[in-house]
């Protein structure tokens, strides 16, 4: 058996939980369906006054987002679950926390990703700028990833349980409020003439921050949730 | 002589030293909040810009102070309980998390109660109630994971990892708050630095203390159930003369 590098560890769990996914294409696309609703329910809510939306536009977006990544946290183990390759995956010689990173990553890619390239569509419903529409795209690509990645920890340790569902957005959603107020901080300041670069910088230092620890907590989570 | 340190982390032994530590705990806290609160609705002065509102804060400061430090305490014992596997130390956790939540509640409360004399609202967004709130959730969530385990062993684990990952969180989220705060509008109202008179210091001190002793003695109390409810089937238990009767 030829030896496995760590990166081709990673590169082989993101390949097969794409795979997986594209097998099941409508999983990817509740989320996103999931995030364009929500968003277009605020201006039915508060009224349609251009001012006030462009005031908005920034945090609705971010906590749709939010909220659109909770909805699919719980299925980034639990087809894995039940199926009983994750016991396996414990039970490889291979390090758990790389394979926890590869599934964060492909999580990401399908619930993360699909978000960012659509938010800058719903922002012009919104009557945003196209300054603040390029801020608030790449402070969602700052963003969403540590999202998966602070979810991947709640949906560890909510692993196989009743409710696990809403029980994960309870656990992981205080936790992300960091992201959402330097993620939606971002649009702001640049709406009011400020340079985004500070909420951006601090948005970089989470992902970083969230890439060496996450993934090894996950993986912590998991090796709990399964004895 | 030798001396066992660790007699009193088996549970068996710690039911009884908690039932005999609580009466030590409990008095003296119904006593100080009895003179802390006397000190403080009778003595303390009418402050010249609060009026008589301010006397509030003889409960809100001590519980705000308490929620905090509850959670550290709790994250602390739960940290032991996962890398020690010490039964005892899960069980010390579980049973502060709802006096964390209460309290944490408390300062809410009161600080609403506080906030519509002075600021003439039930809420303000300011920094410090932010953050007080997000503790409460958190609070909620540890205990929401633990109910939602039928297993103690992974119940304790699992709120264990939460509780350690929540407090590294808890000052990031901190400071993201403040700085939140002071980048949409500073607070119009800010707690004046004004030295505060004696009576005023005494009490707020001598109820802080009454609620650092309740908060003993009702985890004491709330561990020895605990102890009670996962060792129901073991021998000691049933030869316990409280179980027995």
């Amino acid at each position: 058996m030829n030896k496995l590098s760590l990166f081709g560890l990673l590169g082989l769990v993101i390949r097969r939980d794409l795979l997986l996914a594209m097998r099941r294409r409508t999983d990817v696309l509740t989320t996103l369906v999931f995030f364009v609703m929500v968003v277009s329910l605020f201006p039915l809510g508060v009224g349609p006054e251009p001012d006030m939306l462009r005031k908005m536009a920034a945090g609705v977006l971010w906590v749709a987002a939010l909220l659109a990544s909770m909805l699919s946290l719980p299925r980034m183990f639990s087809a894995d679950y039940l199926d009983g390759t994750l016991e396996q995956m414990m039970l490889a010689p291979q390090s758990l926390t790389m394979m926890v990173l590869g599934k964060i990553i492909a999580h990401w890619m399908l619930s993360g990703l699909p978000l960012v390239l659509i938010a800058p569509v719903l922002g012009l419903q919104f009557d945003m700028s196209a300054q603040a529409l390029w801020v608030l795209m790449f402070a969602l690509l700052l963003g969403t990833p540590v999202l998966s990645m602070i979810g991947a920890i709640g949906a560890a340790l909510t692993l196989g349980l009743r409710g696990g569902g809403v029980l994960v957005s309870l656990l992981v959603l205080p936790l992300c409020i960091p992201v959402l107020i330097f993620g939606a901080g971002a649009v702001e300041a640049v709406n009011s003439g400020m340079d985004a670069i500070s909420n951006l910088s601090l948005l970089g230092a989470f992902l970083l921050f969230a890439l060496v620890f996450t993934p090894f907590v996950a993986a912590q989570a998991l090796r709990i949730s399964m004895e | 002589m030798a001396i066992n340190w660790f007699k009193y982390s088996a549970p068996t032994t710690f039911y009884g030293l908690a039932g005999k530590l609580i009466p030590f705990f409990a008095w003296p806290a119904a006593i100080l909040f009895a003179v802390g609160l006397y000190i403080g609705f009778f003595v303390a002065p009418t402050d010249a810009v609060q009026s008589e509102a301010y006397r509030i804060m003889f409960i809100h400061v001590p519980a705000s102070i308490l929620s905090m430090f509850i959670y550290l305490i709790m994250a602390g014992y739960a940290a032991l309980g996962l890398i020690f596997k010490t039964r005892l130390s899960s069980m010390m956790a579980s049973a502060l998390a709802p006096t964390g939540a209460l309290f944490a509640f408390i300062s809410l409360w009161t600080g609403a109660l506080w906030g519509k004399p002075m600021w003439g609202a039930w809420w303000v967004w300011d920094a410090r109630l932010t953050s007080e709130l997000i503790l409460l959730f958190l609070y909620l969530g540890f205990i929401a994971l633990q109910a939602s385990i039928e297993d103690p062993r992974r119940a304790d684990r699992a709120s264990a990892l939460l509780a350690i990952v929540g407090s590294v969180n808890v000052p990031i989220i901190y400071y993201s708050v403040q700085w939140w705060n002071t980048l949409h509008q500073g607070s119009s109202i800010k707690f004046s630095g004004t030295s505060m008179h004696v009576a005023m210091q005494q009490s707020m001190f001598t109820v802080l203390v009454a609620c650092w002793l309740y908060v003993i003695a009702v985890a004491l109390a709330r561990v020895r159930s605990i102890i009670l409810e996962r060792e129901s089937n073991t021998q000691w238990v049933k030869e316990l003369a409280e179980v027995k009767k």
